[in-house]
């Protein structure tokens, strides 16, 4: 059984889910940082696309290069930092390489982000209210006043108690939480046509964060919006996300639509995480089942497949997995995944040993 | 090290009350103006009474800013309490200084909320780990770096990692390293604030799994802050709900997940986001409207009136007690679910 052998049937064969027109097109990134150890391979050859009115969710491990893409396509890595190469396309516009200023312009309207550490995002000496009145009024031509009742009104709505006397209020006078809500509030104000959420919502409790999923759902409802949602919790993708994509070793590893990537899910790390998690629709195990084994140097990255050195699976297929890097490809109806074993290995490993113990 | 007797008595002392809070109190003031005046306060713990019996694990869960971590910070004496007291192993621990608290605190100690923030950049492993054993001057065996190192196989890092830097590390490794100089001082109680929510999946069971060793190994008592509902399902043996510096219903896991008797429990656990596509359509999710409260002005009556969908006049003027409904479950509610039995008379005479 070879690799290739999926796409016999005449399935065309996609390099990367990249669909050229939509509004947001990351082809071949390349994120590097170099340090006195080396140089850090955050992100390796990344290509997706997602268009508007559509919810993107990004999941994998800790490191794996989730954030270094947002903050590249948003423009803020450090300059010098990070090299960058490949595309990234918002509307047609290649933002690699554009310059800070003209980057800047499109923050806030045509694109904003919430960010995994709200103490980052916000400026610890001016209050709440100026900062969310400041970011609209860049974008918004409209007095101070009006500003200032649209930031109340925007504090409200993520469910900031007494906003009209809180939003005087310093960033380090609120709660973990509420700095977080805070901070949506700002990413939210300009209604952007791109919106990428990363980790919006671990510091909340459910019932808010029900309340924030729905006003990002809200924005998309009315703005038409691209969201690209990164997060650890898989039940805030399976509820938001349209396809999502999963990431490992800064590489994407599987692609697929929401319902696939949960029912039938085919790359050995994707069930990885599926089998980790304490699910409340389950009966409670007595013992969690973690993937082996920790995280791969972003240095030395291992040869072949990246996952091999905890995957059960390595040397299924010869010794491929140990040699040669799979190719991120599709196997059928746009689901994307790189690795080495053959369909019928998969289909079998899935339905015999990995959704019975889900 | 123990002698068999003495581990003997240790196990007739499991589930024996360790950790008592009685009407626990922490009001922060608010001052205002040139003199510094408190105009105010933010009543961010507002009576908790509760045990935690030994070698269990208790949840804390609620809304954010409701008192949680505040409620670690009592516990573990970093800040001192405005009313109320702690017990620890029948010791009352509510206002001991700190020269007399030092002792004590090898007992209790607390895992913080952020894995990056909590490790100074500047300093190796090796000095991170073994700052507790230098400041509280333990004896050590063979001195402070093989008990280091010990510890560091213990939480699944490997010895030779001992002179790297924080940064150097994923950020389930930095958690471990947390946890590894909170076992430093072989503590009986370890408050874990939201020890998982930043890490994978994956890493979370490994965290997870070690903590679950570590006390069936040590006899450790858990106090976890968290706000993921099932993987605290997952953890406890008992979950306290709190709500606006109060606690609204503590319970067994079991009694709690399955017949949760506060309404605010009950949308909690309504809005657990499920991992399973098909169900995204067809669930049943209790949307919470109405003002947010605030601790500084905290609603009279029940404080959940504001945005209960059952209440009813009486609870916006009495305060419900937190009231044992079933065997071991207590919830602070006057229109109950899933219990016959009513804390009042819903006829409203009692108001
Ligand atoms: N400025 C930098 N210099 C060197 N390495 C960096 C830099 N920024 C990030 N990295 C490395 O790049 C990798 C990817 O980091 P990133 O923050 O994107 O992870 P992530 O997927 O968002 O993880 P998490 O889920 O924990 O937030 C990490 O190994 C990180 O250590
Ligand atoms: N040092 C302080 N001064 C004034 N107010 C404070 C202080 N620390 C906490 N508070 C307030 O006390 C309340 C409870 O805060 P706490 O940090 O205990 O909440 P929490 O339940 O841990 O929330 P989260 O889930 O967001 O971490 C909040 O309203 C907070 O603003
Ligand atoms: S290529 Fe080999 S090592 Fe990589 S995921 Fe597939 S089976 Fe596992
Ligand atoms: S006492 Fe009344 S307001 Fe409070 S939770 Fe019960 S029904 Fe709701
Ligand atoms: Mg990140
Ligand atoms: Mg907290």
């Amino acid at each position: 059984m070879t690799q290739h052998e999926d796409n016999l049937g005449g399935a065309a064969i996609r390099p990367a889910p990249v669909d050229s027109g939509a509004f947001l097109q990351v082809r071949e990134l390349r994120v590097h940082f170099p340090t006195d150890d080396g140089v850090v391979r955050s992100v390796d050859d990344l290509s997706f696309s997602v268009d508007r009115g559509k919810t993107l969710g990004i999941v994998g491990e800790s490191g794996s290069g989730k954030s270094v893409t947002s903050l590249s396509i948003m423009g803020l890595h450090k300059r010098g930092t990070a090299k960058i190469t490949g595309e990234i396309l918002l509307d047609g516009q290649n933002l690699v390489g554009m310059s800070p200023e003209r980057v800047r312009l499109l923050r806030g309207k045509r694109m904003a982000m919430i960010f995994q550490d709200p103490l980052s995002a916000m400026h610890p000496f001016y209050s709440v209210g100026s900062q969310i009145i400041e970011a609209y009024r860049i974008h918004n031509k409209v007095t101070k006043a009006v500003a200032r009742k649209h930031a109340i009104d925007l504090l409200d709505r993520v469910g900031i108690p007494n906003p009209k006397s809180r939003v005087d209020d310093y960033p380090h006078q609120f709660s973990g939480g509420m700095r977080q809500r805070a901070m949506i509030a700002m990413a939210l104000s300009c209604d952007p046509e791109l919106l990428i959420a990363d980790e919006p919502t671990t510091a909340l409790d459910v019932t808010v964060q029900a309340q924030i999923l729905d006003l990002i759902r809200d924005l998309q409802a009315e703005f038409n919006s691209a969201v690209v949602i990164i997060t650890h919790d898989l039940g805030v993708v399976a509820e938001l996300a349209d396809d999502i994509m999963v990431m490992y070793a800064g590489r994407a590893v599987e692609y697929s639509t929401a319902a696939d990537i949960f029912n039938s899910p085919q790359h050995p790390y994707t069930w990885g995480l599926l089998g980790s998690m304490p699910r409340l629709d389950r009966e409670r195990t007595e013992r969690l089942q973690p993937i082996k084994g920790t995280p791969p140097s972003l240095i030395n990255v291992p040869e072949g497949c990246p996952f091999n050195p905890r995957c059960a699976y390595a040397g299924t297929n010869g010794d491929l997995s140990f040699t040669v890097r799979p190719e991120f490809r599709d196997v059928g109806g746009g689901h994307h995944i790189a690795c080495h074993l053959g369909a019928e290995d998969r289909l079998r490993i899935w339905d015999t040993e990995i959704r019975p113990k889900l | 090290m123990s002698t068999k007797t003495e581990t003997a008595a240790a196990d007739r002392r499991l589930g024996e009350d360790l950790l008592v809070a009685t009407d626990l109190q922490k009001h922060f003031p608010i001052r205002r103006g040139l003199l510094q005046r408190q105009v105010g306060a933010v009543q961010a713990v507002d009576g908790l009474t509760f045990t935690v019996k030994r070698g269990e694990t208790l949840s804390l869960v609620g809304e954010s800013g409701c008192g949680k971590t505040t409620t670690g910070r009592l516990l573990t004496r970093l800040i001192e309490p405005t009313g109320g007291t702690i017990t620890l192993d029948g010791r009352d621990i509510t206002h001991l200084s700190a020269s007399a608290m030092r002792p004590m605190r090898r007992d209790i100690q607390m895992i913080f909320q952020d894995p990056y923030g909590s490790l100074n950049p500047r300093h190796t492993v090796g000095a991170i780990i073994g700052a507790p054993f230098r400041l509280q001057k333990v004896k050590t065996e063979h001195g402070v770096k093989r008990a280091v190192q010990e510890l560091l196989e213990l939480v699944g890092l490997s010895p030779e990692h001992y002179n790297r830097y924080p940064h150097e590390f994923s950020g389930g490794q930095r958690q471990r390293i947390g946890i590894a100089r909170t076992l430093a001082l072989r503590p009986k109680v370890i408050v874990a604030d939201e020890p998982v929510s930043a890490l994978d999946v994956s890493i979370q069971a490994q965290v997870v799994n070690l903590m679950e060793d570590l006390q069936n190994e040590f006899d450790l008592t858990y106090v976890m802050i968290a706000h993921d509902l099932s993987v605290v399902r997952h953890v406890s043996d008992r979950v306290a709900v709190m709500y606006l510096g109060k606690i609204m219903e503590i319970a067994d896991r079991t009694s709690l997940y399955e017949r949760p008797m506060h309404p605010y429990t009950v949308a909690l656990l309504s809005a657990v986001p499920i991992p399973d596509t098909n169900r995204r359509d067809n669930r049943e999710r209790i949307r919470l409207s109405g003002d947010v409260p605030s601790p500084i002005n905290p609603p009279s009556g029940c404080r959940f009136h504001t945005r209960c969908w059952k209440a009813q006049e009486v609870c916006k003027t009495t305060e419900p007690p937190l009231a044992e409904l079933a065997p071991g479950h207590q919830a602070a509610c006057h229109f109950p679910e899933n219990t016959t039995k009513l804390t009042i008379d819903p006829t409203g005479s009692a108001a």
